[in-house]
């Protein structure tokens, strides 16, 4: 009998996963447990933005906007309505009636990104290459200015604040068990193989009859739904969201994890989004004791530049390690 | 709002729109000869206003001096980025450099932090810089009169070295097509040094003047010109120099008249209303409005 | 002039010249033909530096009894400045720049006083290139872009000149002149190594010939014997 690797690492990582969030959120304390987080957030992140990047060869920076529309959504439907006249004494008054859980706010927020992502999808999907980076990254400037005018909603550039932290490792794990499962599934799909081959040549992807722009489509919207619930998560972990925090230093934050894995590596983007959120969490307290700023951003974009010349497609390439696949590839 | 109130947004638009156009015409020409959108190249507007800084107060060197340093400052560092990470790179699909020159821009930003710490500081240029003219109804201090015309001559001059001039035409034939002009004997990486040299001194004065216009200079301070002037070179087209001179003025005025002539609760939408002008460029006009079809971008 | 010695090249993962020999000597016209992906245009480019081979050398020698350089680990540049110029597929003229300024490219390692003198006398060679000096090149039609980009690989004044394809998509009469012009360049001292698609005409114009196919040398010898040869008659010059 034919053993099945994938479906065992997947057990693996569930089994490992509830266990492990069952002894942190018992055992650690606050700042630990704020890291694990992080580090599942970052996981969420960096997988989906690989599903867009790395499977079809796009290249969209515009994962913090995504997120920044899923977090407000979140934030804006579980607010409780007792706070709700001192920090947002103009919300409009039919906005009142919808207030859910977090759980399905969640779900409204990540629909909600994706939405967005849809109408983005359709006006910028046609450029190629940088030009879409491009375009993706005005995308990220134009939410921040809505973000920061749209006051009555969003109290502007002082963002929201005073949300409930709902986020822990129960919730991130299992969005992180999610957002790995349904991207593995897509990848190793009749879906997943037309995308890859649209990364690797869109003419001969094209003439075989795989639809370039609704793939691209699937891919942007696929990805936007898990950065709108990252963004969800976010929020009510730090229990605040400012329009500021969505910015292109987030988004190249994700870019360096995908790239350094291996864009189109999902185990690369999980094992990257683990090692950088710990490294920068390593400097943070260094660079508070030592007044030195901005050495792990420093460190980072070093880092992303050097595996840019040395090893251009990242750690895993477009590849699963044989850890993780077994010997017998699909 | 009276034809006064009119000449002086244009005034205004114009001073703006020279330094985009500066630091537009290094987007423009870097890509042109490499494919590259550089993003660290608003960066070099931010090192460009340091170093002004830098000589005037603690060299004490007199201005025209000060604008030749920092010119000859920010070429190497143009030629430094260049040879130690783009150079390498070169080959790899155009993301790649995108991607690079985005670490390289967060490198220059940190880099700005650590060793100045991200405290605004004041920048001021002598007083007599700061003298208030009037022509008829519109009004402008001397240094604005002098941002607008060393930027027109540094114009000038460029279009004119890369008409003219020998090391012009192996730009241009680099620029076309790097291949045949390897085989015609021209030394490419000097072509492509000297266009990183040449664009990035220009950004760097382009810092001098921002930092003496606004009054106040900081590490992140290149983000914003950076951008801005890229969404210039595209308004331009890509790649072509009197493109991204059109594109600097264009956008330097629309973006004046659309704060100046709106009623004031538009103005925040400033910045959301440049990249939306940059997301339609691209989508319907590719190549710019004075871009040559160098390849297909959409 | 040049001796091409065992050349082994890859392009990316594909190993497409296999242990190419090629001789070259003074004054001579060589032609080089096969099929379409034989690697002809491989074997040129890497004799100008724009690939290196694998494994091999090529020996260039300026000037007869000089002592040969081992061109393959030289830039292209400096080839072009030891004398080989070479006109490329498809012509690559500089579109956007107007003629003359081709034609500067062209004598770009120069700096001597006769390059305006060259100028004029390509325009005597091709009067329609004269007229048209100041318009950009791309404006020029195939025939006479073929003859500008023959004009400017002239301007650096090569000892040996490789052409690759100047027949391509050419009208049968624009073809005769640049045959006749080479052939007049070759009476002047200019060896020449060129590359055809149309081996009726190369075999016509060359002295010796070698027959590439798959990356390998397959046959070569004196052009007239290949033009008689039935095996080349049937594959190459439609000969039943
Ligand atoms: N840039 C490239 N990358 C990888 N392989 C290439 C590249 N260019 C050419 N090849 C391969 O090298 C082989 C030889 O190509 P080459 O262009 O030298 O042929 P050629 O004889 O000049 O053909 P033609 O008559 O069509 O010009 C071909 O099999 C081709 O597929
Ligand atoms: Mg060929």
């Amino acid at each position: 009998m034919e053993m099945n690797r994938p479906r065992y690492s997947l057990a693996i990582m569930i089994i490992s996963l509830t266990v492990f969030s069952f002894l942190i959120e018992n055992m650690a304390n606050d700042y630990i447990l704020a890291i694990v987080c992080f580090t599942g957030i970052n996981i969420v992140l960096a997988v989906s933005l690989n599903l867009t990047n790395g499977f079809t060869g796009l290249f969209s920076l515009g994962h913090p906007a995504f997120m920044a529309v899923g977090g407000y959504i979140t934030a804006l439907l579980t607010f409780p309505a007792e706070k709700k006249p001192l920090f947002l004494p103009d919300f409009p008054q039919w906005l009142d009636s919808f207030h859910l859980p977090f759980f399905p706010a969640l779900l409204v927020g990540g629909c909600g990104a994706a939405f967005v992502a849809f109408l983005v999808g359709i006006s910028v999907l046609r450029l190629k290459g940088h030009y879409l980076a491009v375009a993706t990254m005005g995308f990220i400037i134009i939410i921040q200015v809505l973000l920061n005018n749209a006051d009555t909603i969003t109290r502007g550039p002082l963002g929201l604040n005073g949300l409930e932290d709902f986020t822990n490792t129960y919730w991130v794990s299992g969005w992180v068990i999610v957002t790995v499962y349904i991207c593995w599934k897509i990848k190793f799909s009749s879906l997943g193989r037309s995308m890859l081959a649209v990364r690797e040549d869109e003419m001969a992807a094209n003439a075989l009859g795989v639809n370039l722009f609704s793939t691209r489509s699937f891919a942007l919207i696929v990805g936007a739904f898990f950065a709108g619930i990252a963004g969800g998560l976010w929020g009510h972990l730090i229990t605040a969201l400012t329009p500021g925090s969505f910015s292109l230093l987030m988004s190249f934050n994700i870019i360096v994890m995908v790239v350094v894995g291996g864009t189109g590596s999902i185990t690369g983007s999980v094992l990257a989004a683990i090692i950088f959120t710990l490294t920068i969490e390593c400097f943070r307290p260094l660079e508070e004791n030592f007044g030195i700023y901005g050495v792990g951003e420093i460190v980072m974009a070093l880092f992303l530049v050097l595996v840019l010349i040395f090893k251009p497609s990242g750690i895993f390439g477009t590849e699963e390690p044989d850890f993780v696949m077994g010997k017998h590839k699909p | 709002m009276d034809s006064g109130y009119i000449a002086q947004q244009l005034v205004n638009g114009l001073i703006l729109g020279s330094m985009y156009a500066l630091v537009a015409i290094g987007f423009s020409m870097i890509y042109g000869i490499v494919r590259l959108i550089n993003f660290a190249h608003g960066d070099i507007v931010m090192i460009g206003a340091f170093a002004t800084l830098a000589f005037i107060e603690t060299v004490g060197l007199p201005f025209p001096l000060v604008a030749l340093c920092v010119f000859l400052t920010c070429c190497g560092v143009g030629i430094v980025i260049e040879r130690v990470s783009f150079r390498p790179m070169r080959g790899a699909p155009q993301v790649t450099g995108f991607i690079a020159s985005l670490g390289i821009s967060i490198m220059l930003q940190n880099i700005g932090i650590l060793t100045l710490s991200a405290q605004p500081r004041n920048f001021s240029f002598p007083g007599y810089m700061q003298t208030i003219l009037h022509l008829g109804s519109v009004s402008f201090r001397i240094i604005d009169l002098v941002i607008f015309l060393t930027a027109i001559v540094l114009m000038v001059t460029l279009v004119l070295l890369v008409k003219k001039t020998k090391l012009g035409i192996a730009m241009r034939a680099t620029a076309e097509n790097i291949d045949v002009a390897r085989l015609m004997g021209i030394n490419i990486n000097h072509t492509i040094m000297a266009t990183f040299a040449i664009g990035s001194g220009l950004a760097g004065i382009a810092g001098l003047m921002w930092g003496g216009k606004f009054g106040q200079i900081d590490p992140l301070m290149g983000y914003v010109p950076g951008l801005k002037s890229f969404v210039a070179a595209v308004i331009g087209g890509v790649g072509s120099i009197p493109g991204a001179i059109l594109g600097g003025f264009i956008l330097g005025l629309a973006e004046v008249l659309f704060v100046g002539l709106l009623p004031p609760i538009y103005s925040s939408y400033r910045d959301a209303f440049v990249f939306g002008t940059l997301i339609v460029i691209l989508i319907i006009l590719p190549n710019g409005l004075l871009g040559k079809d160098l390849e297909d971008r959409a | 002039m040049l001796t091409v010695e065992n050349i082994d090249v890859h392009r990316g993962k594909t190993h497409v010249l296999h242990q190419i020999d090629l001789h070259v000597g003074h004054g001579e016209i060589i032609a080089l033909i096969g099929a379409n992906g034989a690697g002809k245009t491989t074997t040129l480019k890497t004799i100008s530096g724009l690939l290196r081979p694998t494994k091999g050398k090529i020996l260039y020698t300026p000037e007869a009894g000089k002592a040969p350089i081992d061109i393959s680990t030289m830039a292209p540049e400096q080839i072009v400045g030891a004398g080989i110029s070479q006109c490329p597929e498809g012509r690559g003229v500089f579109a956007q720049l107007s003629v003359k300024e081709n034609l500067l490219v062209g004598a770009y390692l120069r700096s001597d006083k006769e390059i305006e003198k060259d100028i004029q006398s390509v325009y005597e060679m091709f009067p329609i290139l004269g007229e048209r000096s100041t318009q950009a090149a791309g404006k020029l039609s195939g025939g006479q872009q073929m003859m500008l980009a023959l004009g400017r690989s002239l301007m650096s004044q090569p000892k040996l000149l490789i052409l690759d394809e100047p027949s391509l998509g050419l009208a049968p009469l624009i073809i005769e002149t640049i045959f006749a012009m080479l052939q007049k360049i070759n009476s002047q001292g200019v060896t020449i190594l060129i590359v055809e698609q149309n081996a009726v005409m190369a075999l016509d114009l060359s002295h010796r010939a070698y027959v590439l196919e798959t990356g390998r040398v397959a046959l070569s010898g004196l052009s007239s014997d290949l033009a008689s040869n039935p095996q080349i008659q049937k594959s190459y010059l439609g000969v039943e």
